[in-house]
């Protein structure tokens, strides 16, 4: 009698454990999913990971948790970000840096980020700005360009650490411009823009989360945003277009990726989630407070990001290149 | 004044909401538990801690981690004189006389100064924040790379100069601090030196691996190799919990000099709270009357240091406040979770968010009065502790000490490491090298580099930018002077030498 009853429980078991696959498909998610920052909390990438996996949370019904991993520009998170199992419950918040500029900055990176991952979809922006001294003589962008190509010896020009958004955009700037300034490298935006600020150092470009308020508050000067439309935020500043520089676009997209072989019903799920995340009024509104920059709805989900990851790899590969190997 | 009067009493309303002053002590209770428990740091501690505050009202939310901030400080301090063990970069200078009491049997006095003496420096500076903090601000400004620069070569010759043995021997060990922080990544090209390839050094050797290695593990083996009965912590009987009328009188002058140096120290973005601890301890001993006695357990060498590093901690908050820009790991996380509240951190939260600035500043003060209203009676569990036979207690401090390391990057290799530097750090004290100057140098190694390079950059590879600039050129100038000092007595011993000779 209990033979019997041994093997039914054993069949029972047994198809049970062969449907797995399907419980974690049809199930997900059944616990919480990690989300791999590749900065330091409090950043302009964690903020943004935070406030929209909030908003995921309350959608997908399972918690999502931020866990940062720092080090080398944000590439060892996307590493391990990689050789995660592909079962959705590890993503990342990868940015312009990790997933586009990462490639030409670091010659022997483990990761190609358009075929290493799968793209989930962008998340939002955060522009970057043309910023310069408090004392510095130009009073706007037209006047800066020249004094910047006539003082180019003397300029010092900040930025946060090899591969930061604020390093790789400026390489963009000046060599729409056509020049070589002296860049010192800074452990971070904070003690760069300790330097801006008490003017040991000249310019720099950095993203509006990190600048808003010194703008506002008058102690250092905005030249440009490199947004096609002004900020809702620093509605005075001036974009690249219309002060004459149109060729800088710069603004640090954040997304969130997946490993590669995730299934696709996992990421349609996650990207139906963050969909509304966008979508969702507060949620927008905390974003635009900090100056983000919202993907309308032809910017959003899988195949844009794929095509915004191969094009701006294209972008900023030979303008990294062209700056040399220490710059 | 009476702006400042009327802002102080905004602030105060602000912070004695019962919320606020619940949120106030459960941020000094954890921060007392983070200092005291080796590895785990206040920087992982607040990160890990930051979702719980997203439900949290703002002010309420930055309270609570600003509490965390500087429990750690007064925690760290306990350990450093119960077991002689740094939990915090700023408290390794407390375990050299703070330690040394607690073997006199008096650690009690020990803990309960240092408690005394950072409630007081973190009044006053809770004051200073108050009402300086814009001019104050400007002051940080003045400091550029190479004013950095020289501070911090100052501040190694200070780590030198609070060696109580050989000065020659003080120097060897900064200058293999210096060497040990080159490990890890270049700044400027993310190149790796002295890594071997070996994943977990990308970052460097951690603070704390070294710090756990040369002071925990190497302590336990020298006493372990002691016969059983001179092993005890506490060498003579333990002389009352509280500090003498003498002890507070005679630390006075240390508190007072701490609190000074603490304060100024604190507001310089990097370094601020670790150069202002070693700095005080090295200021009180150059003036003493009896130099000799620090390093053997006079209680101005635990004072002035703690006093300094809750001084600093208190007045770092300053850029952040004023400026918006963090002056350490700590502050960034802070901005990072304003932002995440939806306060833009700034030159304008002064004027647009007075709640905020004021009820923060008298939090502060709040919080001081309950850490040491806490720790003050906790000194006697602290004293009844040492009293456990050291059969049970060092394997239970190499636990502590192996689940702290392991807890900060989920890393084996980095116990591995401390294990190491647990051996070395056997071997240095054997021949009579002091661990503490070279954890000093380790931790200013990386400072002192980052801002040479950055100020060289900026001067175009004209070193003369050093003296020519006037503040660059008077902390070195004060840093030749003193090392001078400190080989003199050595120079004058080689020529008496000579003389007899």
């Amino acid at each position: 009698m209990f033979k019997l009853l041994f093997r039914a429980l054993a069949a029972v078991l047994a198809l049970g454990l062969a449907s797995a696959p399907a419980w974690a498909q049809s199930d997900y998610p059944r616990r919480t999913i990690t989300v791999i920052v590749p900065f330091a909390a409090g950043g302009p990438t964690d903020v943004v990971a935070r406030i929209v996996g909030e908003h995921m949370s309350r959608t997908l019904g399972q918690q999502l948790i931020v866990e940062n991993v720092v080090g080398a520009a944000g590439t060892t998170a996307s590493t391990r970000a990689m050789r995660a199992n592909p079962d959705g419950y590890t993503i990342e918040m990868g940015h312009m840096g990790t997933h586009a500029a990462s490639v030409a900055l670091y010659p022997n990176l483990a990761y190609k980020p358009d075929v290493d991952f799968e793209p989930i979809g962008m998340a939002a922006g955060t522009p970057v700005l043309i910023l310069g001294k408090k004392d510095l003589p130009p009073k706007d962008l037209k006047e800066f360009i020249p004094y910047v190509k006539a003082n180019v010896q003397k300029l010092n020009q900040a930025h946060a650490g090899v591969g930061s958004v604020s390093h790789v955009t400026c390489l963009l700037f000046n060599s729409i411009v056509g020049v070589k300034p002296t860049a010192v490298p800074f452990n971070g935006t904070g003690p760069a823009m300790n330097a801006l600020v008490g003017g040991q150092v000249d310019y720099m470009c950095d993203q509006i989360v990190n600048v808003v308020s010194q703008v506002q508050g008058g102690t250092i000067k905005a030249f440009a945003i490199g947004t096609a439309e002004r900020n809702l935020a620093l509605p005075n500043v001036p974009t690249a277009k219309e002060a004459g520089l149109p060729e800088f676009q710069a603004s640090a997209w954040n997304a969130l990726f997946a490993p590669k072989g995730t299934p696709k019903p996992i990421l349609d799920k996650l990207t139906a989630a963050l969909d509304k995340a966008l979508d969702d009024d507060n949620t927008r509104k905390r974003l635009l407070e900090l100056g983000s920059d919202l993907p309308d709805k032809a910017r959003r989900g899988q195949q844009p990001l794929a095509a915004l990851v191969k094009s701006e790899i294209a972008r900023w590969t030979p303008i990294i290149q062209a700056a040399g190997p220490i710059n | 004044m009476s702006e400042l009067l009327s802002n102080l009493l905004l602030g105060f309303q602000v912070a004695s909401n019962p919320y606020n002053v619940l949120f106030c002590l459960i941020g000094a209770l954890v921060g007392t538990l983070v200092g005291v428990l080796p590895g785990i740091g206040t920087v992982a501690t607040i990160a890990m801690l930051l979702p719980i505050t997203f439900g949290l009202p703002p002010v309420g939310a930055l309270i609570m981690l600003a509490g965390i901030y500087y429990g750690a400080q007064y925690g760290g301090s306990t350990t450093s004189v119960l077991v002689n063990i740094p939990g915090e970069a700023t408290s390794v200078v407390t375990c050299l006389d703070g330690h040394q009491m607690a073997r006199q049997g008096r650690a009690g006095a020990a803990l309960s100064i240092a408690a005394i003496g950072s409630f007081f420096a973190g009044c006053v500076s809770t004051v200073l924040v108050a009402a300086l903090g814009g001019p104050l601000t400007s002051l940080a400004l003045l400091f550029g790379p190479a004013e950095y620069f020289s501070l911090m070569v100052l501040g190694l010759i200070f780590a030198v100069v609070l060696a109580k043995g050989s000065v020659l021997k003080a120097i060897a060990m900064v200058l293999t601090g210096l060497l040990l922080s080159m490990v890890g990544s270049d700044l400027e090209t993310g190149a790796g030196r002295m890594t071997f390839d070996v994943a977990e050094l990308a970052d460097g050797i951690g603070f704390t691996n070294i710090a756990l290695g040369l002071f925990g593990f190497a302590e336990i083996i020298r006493n372990l190799e002691l016969p059983a009965e001179s092993r005890e912590i506490v060498k003579a009987k333990v002389t009352g919990l509280m500090p003498t009328r003498k002890d507070l009188i005679d630390s006075s002058g240390a508190i007072a000099r701490g609190t000074v140096l603490g304060s100024i120290l604190g507001i310089l973005p990097g370094g601020g709270a670790v150069i202002a601890s070693f700095a005080a301890y090295t200021f009180v001993k150059r003036i003493a009357n009896v130099p000799s006695r620090f390093g053997n357990g006079a209680i101005q060498g635990g004072a002035a240091p703690e006093s300094a590093n809750n001084a600093a901690a208190q007045t770092a908050f300053i850029p952040l406040l004023t400026l918006g820009i963090p002056p350490n790991a700590v502050m960034a996380l802070m901005v990072g979770a304003m932002t995440i509240h939806g306060i833009v951190p700034g030159p304008q939260v002064m004027t647009k968010q007075p709640e905020l600035f004021w009820g923060m500043i008298a939090s502060m003060w709040l919080g001081n009065l309950m850490l040491v209203i806490i720790n003050l009676p906790l000194v006697g569990v602290w004293v009844t502790l040492l009293r456990v036979p050291y059969r049970l207690l060092y394997p239970a401090i190499v636990v502590f000490c192996c689940i702290g390391i392991y807890s900060i990057n989920n890393s084996p290799t980095d116990v591995v490491i401390s294990a190491l530097f647990g051996v070395i750090g056997f071997w240095l004290v054997k021949h009579d090298f002091e661990p503490a100057p070279l954890l000093l140098g380790f931790v200013l190694g990386p400072l002192m580099e980052e801002n040479l390079r950055r100020a060289m950059l900026i001067a175009r590879g004209d070193a003369t930018v050093f003296f020519t600039r006037p503040i660059s050129g008077t902390l070195l100038a004060i840093a030749i002077f003193l090392l001078l000092l400190a080989a003199l007595p050595m120079i004058r011993k080689r020529r008496e030498e000579v003389f007899v000779e």
